[in-house]
């Protein structure tokens, strides 16, 4: 937090990832700590929305629901794939739908999640009144796309980043 | 082959098998850009190999070498987290581009796009299945070079 150390969390994940792709030692953990306060000294000059986590619980939580979903998404995409696109079953669409979130760091995770899952591409987001477009490969008429994203995803980011 | 050998048949197994699932999936992604219609629908395909194909092989090599050196490595994570933060972006940027390019009518298009709203006529609740997409091929757009080429000619006839 101070003009030196801008980003000590930042700072100290890169000085450990210096140290775990290199051995040990005192040249590599000055050097790598020399790389990790630059990188930190460049990221304030860029000024992001500094991220501020409410609740580190649910993290563990929304990492196993994601990894499940991923998991489900890759096996009925794989199907889609192997059964091929002109299968009758298969519609792909579009869906718009509104987000509640407003935190960047949280709608930055979400389009990472969503962006991971293969059966959903985002495509468009308004910032001003947050409409999102998403991209569907096996869309369903019956599918609520907002209630799920909202009900899933939504609720746990905005517990942790809000 | 000879670090397959030098592991307990079990892990020997596990790795096999989580290697070829992975690649299995990776392949199946590259695939699925020759095998699907439309822009939008093959930005899905690679992320087959982006998500559980990168993890499962990740998860094979980190199990391999934590069980050949004795230790624990995890030098593998960081593969996993760098291509989960930058594969986005580039995904993101490629629909963005494929929208805008689709909403213009003077470009050929991809696919049947919604159109882009402006915000003072979007209505309160968000439009939900559009009713756009499916895949087909817009052809009523694309641009006819047969008929320019006739009125290009017939222009210089003139």
């Amino acid at each position: 937090m101070t003009r030196a150390v801008p980003h000590p969390v930042l700072s100290a994940v890169l000085v450990l990832m210096w140290l775990l792709l290199t051995s040990f030692s005192l040249g590599n953990l000055a050097l790598g700590t020399v790389i990790a306060l630059t990188a930190g000294w460049a990221v304030e000059h860029l000024h992001p929305p500094r991220p501020k986590f409410r609740r580190w619980s649910a993290i563990p939580l929304l990492m196993g629901i994601v990894a499940r979903d991923i998991l489900r998404s890759n096996i009925a995409v794989a199907r889609v794939l192997l059964l091929g696109p002109n299968h009758p079953a298969y519609h792909s669409g579009f869906v718009e739908l509104q987000l509640r979130l407003r935190d960047p760091n949280a709608i930055a995770v979400l389009a990472i999640i969503l962006t991971a899952t293969p059966g959903t591409a985002w495509i468009e987001f308004e910032q001003e009144d947050g409409r999102l477009l998403l991209h569907v490969l096996d869309l369903r008429s019956e599918d609520d796309w907002q209630t799920l994203i909202r009900d899933r995803y939504e609720s746990l980011l905005m517990e942790i980043f809000e | 082959m000879r670090h397959l050998e030098q592991l307990p048949p079990w892990a020997a197994v596990v790795i096999a098998l989580l290697v070829v699932t992975g690649a299995s999936l990776t392949v199946l992604g590259g695939l699925g850009l020759v095998r699907l219609k439309s822009f939008y629908q093959r930005l899905h395909a690679p992320t087959l190999g982006y998500s559980y194909g990168t993890l499962l092989i990740v998860l094979a090599s980190m199990l391999m070498f934590t069980l050949l050196e004795g230790r624990v490595v995890v030098h593998e994570v960081m593969i996993g987290i760098f291509i989960m933060a930058t594969t986005p972006i580039t995904l993101l940027m490629l629909g963005r581009a494929a929208l805008r390019r689709d909403r213009d009518a003077k470009l050929g298009h991809d696919e049947a796009v919604p159109p882009r709203i402006p915000r003072e006529d979007r209505p309160a609740e968000p439009r939900g299945q559009t009713g756009h997409g499916e895949g087909l091929e817009d052809a009523g757009l694309l641009p006819d070079a047969e008929r320019e080429e006739r009125e290009r000619a017939d222009q210089a006839r003139d």
